[in-house]
């Protein structure tokens, strides 16, 4: 399995993403930075979190307008798997790969913690090795991540089944009480229509060792490996 | 020319810097302010001496970097130079 992690100016989960990576396929991944315009051949294309641009303009925004971008728009339309974390959710949705935007969290602050996350569908690459609404607990951090779309966009992720992780409290009840950015219907997570594109603003990368705390992301890496093997 | 490119939140979209503005003022006592949006404005040197090719290409840049139209609009204008 060959894996891409785009580097972007400001990326900071970018070696810990490539570490759970390589934790769970035995290969180290590649490490492309955001000026080349060629992509190695890449069955999995990582755009990790962090802050690309200084987050000058709007989170994102510069990022995917990158030379790489292109590549990973092509490879994308040509069924490779993306998966955007944090900031790579932030590039997903400005670069029109996944729809929605995100905005300032609702509380004006930025947010730091273990969250916990209702899994809402797992018959995704991304999600399959969890059980339908198991509760993980995955860390977040950022002060953009409040998901925000069109009414009948909303209407067209639900109804078609995109969401892939929602906040809930440990219960996984899921409502405006355990919602700590403001993100429309809780969600923290989303796919595309075709499957091969997930963005996501907590960071499984920092729950996949139980010496740091949380192994929880263990099962996501795990469910993509096995998946695109 | 100059020209400069108003990009500001749509209505119903959280604008938390416009409110915490808003709030700042209030406190401060001016009770007449009802509502503060922020938005931010890009002031683009462009070459061109005709408006509607200027506006074209900044309809363009616009649509493609300058303004997310999920949550903002954007409005170009030609100041006249001093």
């Amino acid at each position: 399995m060959k894996i891409s992690v785009i580097v972007f100016p400001g990326s900071n989960c970018d070696r810990d993403v490539s570490v759970s990576l390589k934790k769970f396929s035995n290969k180290d991944p590649f490490m492309v930075w955001h000026k080349e315009t060629s992509l190695p051949d890449s069955d999995l294309i990582v755009l990790p979190g962090g802050f690309s641009y200084g987050d000058y303009l709007r989170c994102g925004s510069m990022a995917a307008n990158s030379p790489i971008m292109k590549e990973v728009k092509k490879s994308s339309k040509n069924g490779s798997a993306v998966l955007g974390i944090c900031n790579g959710f932030q590039i997903l949705t400005e670069s029109g790969l996944l729809p929605g935007t995100l905005i300032r969290n609702k509380g004006l602050s930025f947010l730091c913690k273990n969250t916990p996350l209702r899994v809402e569908n797992n018959n995704s690459i991304f999600t399959k090795n969890y059980k339908d609404k198991d509760i993980i607990n995955i860390p977040i951090a950022h002060n953009e991540g409040n998901y925000f779309a069109s009414e009948n966009v909303i209407k067209e992720i639900e109804d078609k089944n995109l969401v892939a992780f929602r906040y809930c409290n440990h219960n996984g009840d899921i409502d405006i009480a355990n919602n700590p950015n403001g993100s429309l219907n809780n969600i923290a997570g989303i796919i595309n229509e075709n499957g091969n594109v997930l963005g996501m603003m907590p960071h499984p990368e920092r729950a996949t060792d139980k010496i740091a705390g949380l192994s929880d992301g263990e099962k996501f890496f795990t469910s993509i490996i096995e998946s695109l093997k | 020319m100059k020209s400069l490119v108003k990009i500001m939140p749509k209505k119903g979209v959280l604008d938390p810097q416009g409110k915490a503005i808003e709030n700042s003022l209030k406190q401060l006592g001016f009770s007449q302010i009802k509502e503060v949006t922020q938005g931010k404005i890009i002031e683009i040197e462009i070459d061109s001496d005709n408006e509607n090719d200027a506006r074209e290409i900044l309809e363009k840049v616009s649509n493609k970097l300058l303004a997310n139209l999920v949550i903002e609009d954007y409005e170009i204008t030609f100041p006249k130079e001093d």
